[in-house]
């Protein structure tokens, strides 16, 4: 698959502050996400892909566009959708209004931005209160909004920052079920920056973790989640050697532990019930089978106790 | 499909000319405008000037018109000339004036104190495209009232006086034109950059009147405490009328420049100067949009 964000040696200093400590590295999954603890630089790098920090030294590129070449930078902004982390909006506008003028922007002709509004403010579910002014939208209507405008123009990549900031739990769950619906269509990419963990874990498929400006971890969770499928923990009783050697003859590695507890990773091709079928074969009685569950956040722990900054 | 049976769908149609954005907000903001009712009286009101001046070109190449009111002069009633054309340039810019100060504070504040920029700027726009936007808001309007009009009496009066009178007065065409450019070019950076630094929009009117009136008053004592001229140098009304003078070819004498706009005998400063201040103030009205004028605000330590 094609690269979405290629970092080579990015860059980013306010004064004498180095923000992004060359980040390299290359992105492609269809929903990113972006982790962090605070200060770590994932807005900075997130408004330098946008074009509004200059990179120090070293440059970015996404879709293969050079974010430092003016003309590039201004190509690939056409491609973007962007909800802010803040509030922002027009004053004394009517939702309707906002979102046809931000699709003008991006783009589109004055008919097609309508329509498109339209339909946006139907997907996100405010369909009812598009043509209210938008400074009586309450706190969830306004970062639905903002993704109403993200999202009119069609654009190919979506970043969205902090997306469930100030929602209560049902709001929380709407937007977050709207970000795996437009993720799902498959028609774009989108770069979700968050601290919250959950959301991250819900909606992306890929995640870079930055501590201190650099680069701790990148991590595709679809290949964590498969390797965590093929690896067991299990607690027996009446293991004893031979039960042990005949899981290795399966291929599988296997470390025994204290009172019959065992860890294993299954090989390609090895099934769980063969696993059973020995235990059965020795008398060996399993007690309990987990696959080893090692979420989110064991590694986004990991990379932030990482004595380097790096897993 | 129902509008709201739809999902999210990539847009894959024609998109406008990336030059064209800049005009898209102008456009919106004179739908805005349209809604203010104060507003489109003023501009309304700003345009009986014009007319009136329109009716006495008339009078003056049909003194036969005259002859039926009883008691009316038929001699030497009204000469249209650099003077008369100056005064129509005065008043209109000063009604150019106070319309800037009800609808500049408006244009950039709001954006600032809404965190609008970002979603401005992460769109094929960039800063200067966003900038042009908003002062061609100001552009229009001002040229809509002072040099558009004048040129157009300049017109009328050159069709009804005919031989050779647009000939001989190119130099009264061609100070109306840039004598309004200057004015507008000033006022809407001016406007701009005060609303780009004042998120209350009250304050940035008041501010806009603050840099023109005050500062008057501050130049004026400056030359009374110290004896000088160059107090000249902050009053914007005076440098811009000096320059106007130059550009119509006015003898500078007592009296000289347009009305509002008057550079008063012996207080003249050298044409040079007038020029070097506005592009010194249009250079750091830039200075000044530049640097409030960006997607992210850089806090630095």
């Amino acid at each position: 698959m094609n690269p979405v964000i290629e970092l080579h040696g990015l860059e980013v200093r306010f004064g004498q502050r180095v923000i992004l400590d060359k980040l390299n590295g290359a992105l492609s999954g269809r929903a990113i996400g972006l982790l962090g603890p605070n200060g770590a630089g994932k807005s900075t790098l997130i408004n330098t892909l946008l074009g509004f920090h200059q990179p120090w030294s070293g440059t970015a590129r996404i879709f293969g566009y050079d974010i430092r070449v003016p003309a590039e930078a201004r190509e690939v902004r056409g491609l973007f959708g962007y909800m802010p982390e803040n509030d922002s909006f027009i004053a004394n506008m009517s939702g309707v209004r906002f979102v046809r003028l931000m699709a003008e922007l991006a783009g589109l002709p004055p008919s097609e931005a309508m329509e498109r509004t339209h339909e946006a403010f139907f997907l996100v579910g405010l369909g009812e209160a598009r043509y209210r002014n938008i400074g009586t939208y309450s706190t969830g209507m306004k970062q639905l909004v903002k993704l109403a405008q993200a999202i009119a123009h069609g654009p190919k990549l979506l970043f969205l920052d902090e997306p469930t900031n100030g929602l209560d739990p049902p709001a929380r769950q709407r937007m977050i079920e709207l970000i795996q619906e437009i993720r799902n269509r498959g028609e774009l990419h989108l770069i979700l920056s968050s601290h919250l963990l959950r959301d991250v874990e819900e909606c992306c498929d890929e995640v870079l973790i930055l501590k201190n400006g650099r680069s701790a971890a990148v991590c595709n969770l679809e290949e964590e989640r498969r390797a965590n499928r093929r690896f067991l923990e299990l607690e027996t009783r009446g293991a004893n050697g031979t039960f042990v050697e005949a899981i290795e003859g399966l291929g599988c590695e296997a470390a025994c532990g204290a009172h019959g507890r065992m860890k294993i990773v299954l090989p390609d091709g090895v099934e769980i019930r063969q696993i059973y079928a020995l235990a059965a074969a020795r008398d060996v009685q399993i007690r309990r089978l987990n696959h080893k569950r090692d979420s989110l956040e064991d590694i986004f722990l990991k990379a932030m106790e990482a004595p380097n900054g790096s897993l | 499909m129902a509008v709201y049976k739809k999902t999210y769908q990539r847009y894959a149609g024609t998109l406008t000319p990336a030059w064209s954005r800049a005009f898209i907000i102008p456009r919106y903001a004179f739908e805005e405008m349209h809604r203010k009712r104060f507003l489109n009286m003023f501009f309304l009101a700003s345009m009986l000037y014009p007319l009136v001046c329109a009716f006495l070109i008339y009078v003056n190449q049909n003194l036969n018109f005259l002859k039926l009111l009883p008691g009316a002069p038929t001699q030497g009633f009204l000469e249209v000339n650099s003077t008369f054309f100056m005064a129509l340039l005065g008043v209109q810019s000063m009604m150019g004036f106070f319309m800037t100060a009800f609808v500049g504070p408006g244009l950039i504040s709001p954006d600032l104190a809404n965190n609008a920029l970002p979603l401005y700027l992460s769109r094929p726009l960039n800063r200067k495209q966003y900038v042009l936007g908003k002062m061609l808001v100001l552009v229009t309007l001002l040229s809509v009232m002072t040099w558009i009009p004048g040129l157009l009496l300049w017109l009328l009066h050159g069709v009804l006086a005919g031989n050779g009178w647009m000939g001989q007065n190119l130099r009264v065409a061609s100070g109306l034109f840039f004598g309004a450019w200057i004015w507008i070019l000033v006022l809407s950076l001016l406007s701009l950059a005060l609303s780009a630094w004042v998120k209350w929009k009250p304050a940035a009117g008041g501010l806009l009147f603050g840099v023109f009136f005050v500062a008057a008053g501050f130049g004026a004592a400056i030359n009374g405490v110290l004896r000088t001229k160059w107090g000249n140098l902050i009053n914007i009304s005076h440098l811009v009328g000096s320059v106007w003078v130059s550009l119509f070819e006015e003898p500078m004498n007592r009296g000289a420049g347009a009305v509002f706009f008057r550079v008063a005998a012996g207080e003249e400063i050298p044409v040079w100067c007038c020029w070097a201040t506005l592009i010194g103030i249009c250079l750091v009205c830039l200075w000044l949009l530049a640097k409030k004028i960006r997607g992210a605000e850089v806090v630095r330590s």
